[in-house]
This record gives C-alpha cells, sequence and structure tokens, in this order.
C-alpha cells in the first residue's frame, strides 16, 4: 500500500474552495465559519462526534444542503440559488450516501445508466458499455440484470460507488459509506474506494474506518460542534493529535 | 453401557401424514370445525347459504326471456312453475338492453359506439401490457373478433364491415409486431372517439386537436424565458382562449368552405353504459395526470403553486360530487361567453375530472410521503433535473405504491357516473331504468333490470380490480 500511497499525486490546481461558510438549521448553528480548500487529487478524511457537522458539510458540496453565508467553489463553480450552476456541480460530483440509494425499481445495470443518458444524454448503448466498465471494476458485473433488493449490501454500495462513477465525476463525495454495513462486507468497499484513490481521484470522506484514513488519507479533518477543529496528516493527526478535543476523540474510537 | 448412548442402524423412510392432517378433511378441521362455537357458527353460515339459494334459484330457474310484456312472462311463470312460483323477467333486458347499452342514441348508428369501444380497448392494450408481444395480441385478437361479430350483427353495410375487418387486422399485426407503435393509436383515440361518437363534421375534433397544437406551441416558444410551469400556463390559457372563443367560428367557416363529417348526434341522446363509459374513461384518463400535477404541486416549495393546489384539493374534496354537477348544469353556463356552444357532457366530464383528480392527488401524496428521502437525494446528487427526476425516479415508485388507492379512486368514479342522472343526463341505473319501468308493459318490474346494470358495473369494477392486482405482483421489484 506505501507504493500505491506514492503514486497518488496531489497536483496545485483548486478542485473545492469554501471560504467563512455559515449553516444554520432554523436557529441552530450546524456549521461555523468553515474554510477549507481541496485540490485536485486530494483524499480527505472528516471524522468527529456524531452532529459535529461532518455530514451537512459534505452535503454543502453537491448543494443538498444549502449554506446561508459565505462561498463554496467547486471546479470554478461557485454553488448559489443560480439551478444551471448547482445542476452543472453536481454533474461534475458523484456522491455515496451511508444507505446506498439505489433506485429499486430499475435494474444495476439501469442504474448506472440513467443518469449518463439523461443528463450526459449519452448514446444508450455507450452508457451500458461504460457502465458494465465499471460494474467489472466493482467487482458485480454478473449482477448487472438483477434488481437492487437482490443484493447484499456491500455489493450495493460497490454499485452504488459505480453508478456514480458512470458520470466520470471529478470528485467524489462518500457520506458514512460503510456504516451501515456487516462488518465483513466493510471491506469489499474499502477496496473499492482505496482502488479509485489510487487511481487519482479526489476524494472526500466522512467515515469511522481510521485504518483507511492512515492508508489513503493525505489530510485528516476533525470536526466538533460545527467547526473545523484540526486538520493534518494522518500520521501527525493520529499521533500527534493537537487539541484536548481530538485527543478524547481519538482514545475513544481507537480506545478498544 | 450407559441407557443414553444409542445408534440408528436404520434409516427411516418418509410417510404420509395421518388421514385427518391432510387434503381437504386437514383443512376442514382447521379452518370449519376447530372449535364448537366454530362448528355452531360453520353450520349457521350453511344453513344460511341454503336458505338464499333456496329462496332466489327458483325465481332465476324460472327466469322468461320470451315475452312482450310483464303479464306475459306472469303467465308463463305460472303455466311452468305454479302458482307460488316466481320467476325473472328477463325479457325485459332482452327487449330494451339497447336503451341499457346506448341511451337514445340512434340505432341505425350503434355501430359507431361499438367501433368506439373496440378502438378503445385496443388503444388500451399499450397502456395495460406496455410492450408485452403475447398479451397485447391477446388482447387486440379478442377484442378485434369480438368487435368485428358486434359490427357485422348491427350491419352497418359491406363496405364499411370489410373497411373495419381490414383495420382489425391491421391492429391485429401491429399488436404481435410492434406493440409499442399502438401508443400512436392510443395518443389518437381521444379525438376519433369524439368525432366517431358525436359525429357531425370532421372539423369539429380538428379544431380541439388544434386547441392542443396551440398549447404545444406557446409552450415550446415561451419554455425557454418563462421555464417549465409559467409556459405551460401560458399555453393552457392560450388554448383556452382559442376553444372558447374562436374555434367555433373557425370551424364553422372551414365547413362552409370544405363539408366533410358524417351524421352528427346530440348529448342528449346519449345514455345507459355509453354515457357512463364516455365520462368515466375521459374523466379516468384525464384525472390521473391532473392528479399528479396536483400532488407535486402540493409539496412544491413554491408557495403561490402550493396554496393553489392545497386550496383546490381541500375546496374540491369538501364539497360533494352532485354539487359539483349542478354546477355543470347551471352555473357554469352563466360564465361561459354566450357563442360558446359547451356541451353539457363535456362540462359534466370536466368537472367530474377535477373531482376525481383531487381525491387522486391525496393519494399519490401519500405515495410520495412512502418514499425514502434518500431517493429524491440521489437523483438529485446525479444531477438530475427536477422533472427528470420525477418522471424516471419519484413518479415510478410513488404511483406503484399508490396502485391500490388510484384503483379504488378509478372503480369509484365509474360507479359515481350513476350520479349525472340527477342533472338530467341518462345514466343506466337511475335514468334509463326509470325510462324503461315506466312503460305500461313492464310496470311493476323491480330486480331484472338493476340486476343487469350491477352484473355490468360488477364486471367492469371487477376487471380494473384484478388488472391492478396483476401490476403489483408485475411491479414488485423490491424482493422484500
Amino acid at each position: 500500500m506505501a507504493e500505491a500511497t506514492k503514486k497518488m499525486q496531489v497536483s496545485d490546481e483548486v478542485a473545492i474552495q469554501i471560504s467563512s461558510m455559515n449553516k444554520w438549521y432554523g436557529q441552530f448553528h450546524v456549521l461555523r465559519d468553515i474554510n477549507m480548500t481541496v485540490h485536485r487529487g486530494e483524499r480527505i478524511v472528516i471524522c468527529g462526534p456524531s452532529g459535529s457537522g461532518k455530514s451537512t458539510l459534505i452535503r454543502c458540496i453537491n448543494r443538498l444542503e444549502e449554506h446561508q453565508s459565505g462561498r463554496i467553489v467547486v471546479d470554478g463553480t461557485e454553488l448559489t440559488n443560480d439551478l444551471k450552476n448547482i445542476d452543472k456541480v453536481r454533474s461534475e460530483v458523484g456522491m455515496v450516501f451511508q444507505h446506498f440509494n439505489l433506485f429499486p425499481h430499475l435494474t444495476i445495470l439501469e442504474n448506472c445508466t440513467l443518469a449518463p443518458i439523461w443528463v450526459r444524454k449519452t448514446p444508450r448503448k455507450e452508457a451500458e458499455e461504460t457502465a458494465m466498465h465499471y460494474l467489472h471494476k466493482v467487482k458485480i458485473p454478473e449482477q448487472a440484470h438483477k434488481y437492487p433488493g437482490q443484493l447484499s449490501g456491500g455489493q450495493q454500495q460497490r454499485v452504488a460507488i459505480a453508478r456514480s462513477l458512470c458520470m466520470k465525476p471529478r470528485i467524489m463525495l462518500f457520506d458514512e459509506p460503510t456504516s451501515a454495513l456487516d462488518p465483513e462486507m466493510i471491506k469489499e468497499v474499502l477496496d473499492t474506494m482505496i482502488q479509485l484513490a489510487e487511481e487519482g481521484m479526489t476524494m472526500l470522506c466522512v467515515t469511522h474506518e481510521m485504518g483507511f484514513a492512515q492508508a489513503v488519507a493525505n489530510r485528516v479533518v476533525f470536526m466538533d460542534q460545527g467547526q473545523i477543529v484540526e486538520q493534518n496528516a494522518p500520521k501527525e493527526f493520529f499521533s500527534n493529535p493537537q487539541s484536548d478535543r481530538t485527543k478524547l476523540f481519538l482514545s475513544q474510537i481507537l480506545g478498544h | 453401557m450407559s441407557d443414553s448412548s444409542f445408534v440408528r442402524t436404520q434409516m427411516l423412510p418418509p410417510e404420509v401424514p395421518p388421514l385427518t392432517e391432510r387434503g381437504l378433511v386437514r383443512w376442514m378441521r382447521e379452518n370449519l370445525f376447530s372449535s364448537v362455537l366454530n362448528t355452531v357458527l360453520t353450520l349457521a353460515g350453511l344453513a344460511f347459504v341454503i336458505y338464499a339459494v333456496a329462496a332466489t334459484l327458483p325465481w332465476f330457474l324460472n327466469g322468461v326471456w320470451n315475452a312482450k310484456d310483464i303479464k306475459e312472462c306472469r303467465e308463463i311463470v305460472l303455466a311452468n312453475a305454479g302458482p307460488e312460483a316466481t320467476g325473472a323477467c328477463w325479457a325485459l333486458i332482452r327487449e330494451r338492453w339497447h336503451q341499457f347499452l346506448f341511451g337514445f342514441y340512434p340505432a341505425d348508428l350503434y355501430w359507431r359506439p361499438v367501433l368506439a369501444l373496440g378502438l378503445l380497448l385496443v388503444s388500451l392494450a399499450p397502456l395495460l401490457y406496455y410492450s408485452m408481444r403475447r398479451a397485447n395480441l391477446i388482447l387486440v385478437g379478442t377484442v378485434s373478433v369480438l368487435t368485428l361479430i358486434a359490427l357485422a350483427l348491427l350491419a352497418p353495410g359491406a363496405a364499411l364491415l370489410v373497411l373495419f375487418a381490414g383495420l382489425f387486422a391491421a391492429l391485429t399485426a401491429v399488436a404481435w409486431y410492434a406493440p409499442q407503435k399502438l401508443v400512436w393509436l392510443t395518443l389518437a383515440f381521444p379525438l376519433l372517439a369524439f368525432a366517431l361518437l358525436w359525429g357531425g363534421s370532421v372539423w369539429g375534433p380538428i379544431g380541439v386537436a388544434a386547441g392542443f397544437g396551440i398549447l404545444a406551441l406557446v409552450y415550446s416558444l415561451t419554455k425557454s424565458f418563462l421555464g417549465v410551469v409559467v409556459a405551460t400556463g401560458a399555453g393552457v390559457v392560450a388554448a383556452a382562449v382559442w376553444w372558447l372563443m374562436v374555434q367555433t367560428s373557425v370551424t364553422t367557416a372551414l365547413h362552409g368552405a370544405i363539408p366533410l363529417g358524417i351524421q352528427a348526434v346530440n348529448s342528449d341522446q346519449f345514455g345507459g353504459f355509453l354515457l357512463a363509459f364516455v365520462i368515466g374513461v375521459t374523466a379516468i384518463g384525464a384525472s390521473l395526470p391532473i392528479g399528479i400535477l396536483l400532488a407535486l404541486g402540493r409539496r412544491s416549495d413554491m408557495m403561490l403553486i402550493k396554496t393553489l393546489c392545497v386550496g383546490f384539493i381541500e375546496f374540491v374534496r369538501g364539497v360533494p360530487l352532485i354539487t359539483v354537477l349542478f354546477v355543470a348544469t347551471l352555473l357554469l353556463g352563466y360564465f361561459l361567453p354566450p357563442q360558446s356552444n359547451f356541451d353539457l357532457i363535456l362540462r359534466v366530464i370536466i368537472l367530474v375530472t377535477f373531482f376525481s383528480a383531487a381525491y387522486l392527488a391525496e393519494v399519490i401524496r401519500g405515495g410520495l410521503a412512502a418514499l425514502p428521502k434518500g431517493q429524491y437525494e440521489a437523483a438529485d446528487a446525479l444531477g438530475l433535473d427536477y422533472w427528470q427526476a420525477q418522471r424516471l425516479i419519484i413518479m415510478p415508485q410513488a404511483l406503484k405504491v399508490s396502485i391500490p388507492g388510484i384503483v379504488s379512486s378509478f372503480i369509484g368514479l365509474f360507479k359515481d357516473t350513476t350520479l349525472v342522472a340527477f342533472v338530467g343526463l341518462m345514466d343506466p341505473l337511475k335514468g334509463v331504468t326509470t325510462i324503461v319501468r315506466a312503460d305500461v308493459a313492464w310496470k311493476g318490474i323491480y330486480w331484472e333490470p338493476y340486476i343487469f346494470v350491477g352484473a355490468i358495473f360488477f364486471a367492469v369494477c371487477f376487471g380494473m380490480s384484478r388488472y391492478s392486482m396483476y401490476l403489483e405482483r408485475k411491479l414488485k421489484t423490491d424482493h422484500r
């Protein structure tokens, strides 16, 4: 894995720029003065206690959640109320959810070809070829004509990853992708994500898989109470945490 | 050696369960005679069934089909079964069936509604069975044969009959080779049926179609700068102006220039099941899309649209259908421009459609609410726009969940078409039956017409119900 990490180069190009971003749910201040720059090729793991706003943060990046002040610029497109910009960002940014959110009324293949056909206007045949390519990559091409309900959780999550990849996104967001999985299925999903990281995908990943963070992340961001408390390279972050809050968090999740 | 050790030397072969624990005997023991109370209830139920059958079966068996009035019916029953016997007088149905089916539609033109019904069933095929060849072929083939037999019996003339035979043969061929292509018939059917049933100048239906053309044109011209919703509204307004203000004069002028058409039949000649089907089918077909839009509007973030939809739904659901029908006959007349010739049946159809749409909207809203939020988010995250997400992700799932409710609404709507009797239209249940029973020859007849009408309603509604169950099974992909 060390060899692989060498291949994962980070460029100077900025992929996501978040500056002084704030978000409220009604009166509740969920995200407070978030400043963050993500470069192309970076793999960022976001962790923190539940309710710390980590999921909300990455959901702001493709505007599943609206922010109320500050700026978010994704791939040079600023997220505002302009629907065209939002659709543009969404088609460039893939997202994988905790509960997979596959479309149960469509087959695996249809799940993967839907967005390319309707959003990208790719011809059906080409979209199906691309879909089969990515299904091969996540190692379940033989399930292409089944429905999501017939697959295991781990397989469904890999389909969800393939579905996002079919849009050829430049950035991938992962929102606790392994939290709803049985322990023996976590590995197959993480392996797919590691493979993706090795290919140079820009990734933001909310996860509690600290092994994954150590293996592929080049930065770990720790959040608490809607704020970024600490961020560092994984080695530093785990061996030498600075703030007391981080130390407490790490002692709790690594302590058993 | 201890007593607990045991080694099997021979494996046991499987045996059938004892007699009392299998087949019919077991089923009866479990379901009919499982306790003293159940045994008593079973026997009581059996006694009731025997009594009910004994009371009604002779009435059916003594039924008379050939008689010229009710007096003759009674004489025949008396002669055949003795003074104490009762007997049904089906001769009434035999003599008046055409009124139950067509009302006062001209007898020499019966082939037109029959043809329209045949085409209706053919144009339903691609909707009911999508592109399934076998199912499409069976439905279209059966309908074609039955329609042709009916048409032949109605004898509209040899030339027409050959034409229809060719038409239905062609439709059957299409159903086998390219079932999806039948959708074109489905799209054309409303105007085709309108032209067949009401007849008159061909320019009338073309004028109506032109209204939809205007709608589409205005929509496509203004969509880019007004947005989908406002552009649709503008299109609807333009089409309404055309239909209400302009169309009549234009079609009259065109008919003056090129008089093409078939014999016109006035709305007041419609009646019986023809009327029930015209109102029911049109309202069912039109209320589903309107109901979907209302349901989406009610969940919209846009304040104005949401308020309008909520207001409409709550108002319509709060008002009895009969009130709405009275509005159709009386009030609407005052608000319409005097030169607009707004047919009573059409008015009733429009209001029944809106009435049913309000109920459907709530049923569909239930389906929408049943979808997990993740489905919306996944559709958004993939970059699908609102209408794409609705059409490809949300509606297929929400409608599937709502099938039982939607079909219930449809069945209710179809049966409610009998309420048009209250505004003077000749529905099969009250309208036609009252007329038939008022005839001196049949005075005193009571059960027969209601049983006949009820049986047809039951057949149609039961068919809808069975189809919905089939559809639910077919669309079940979640493997829960």
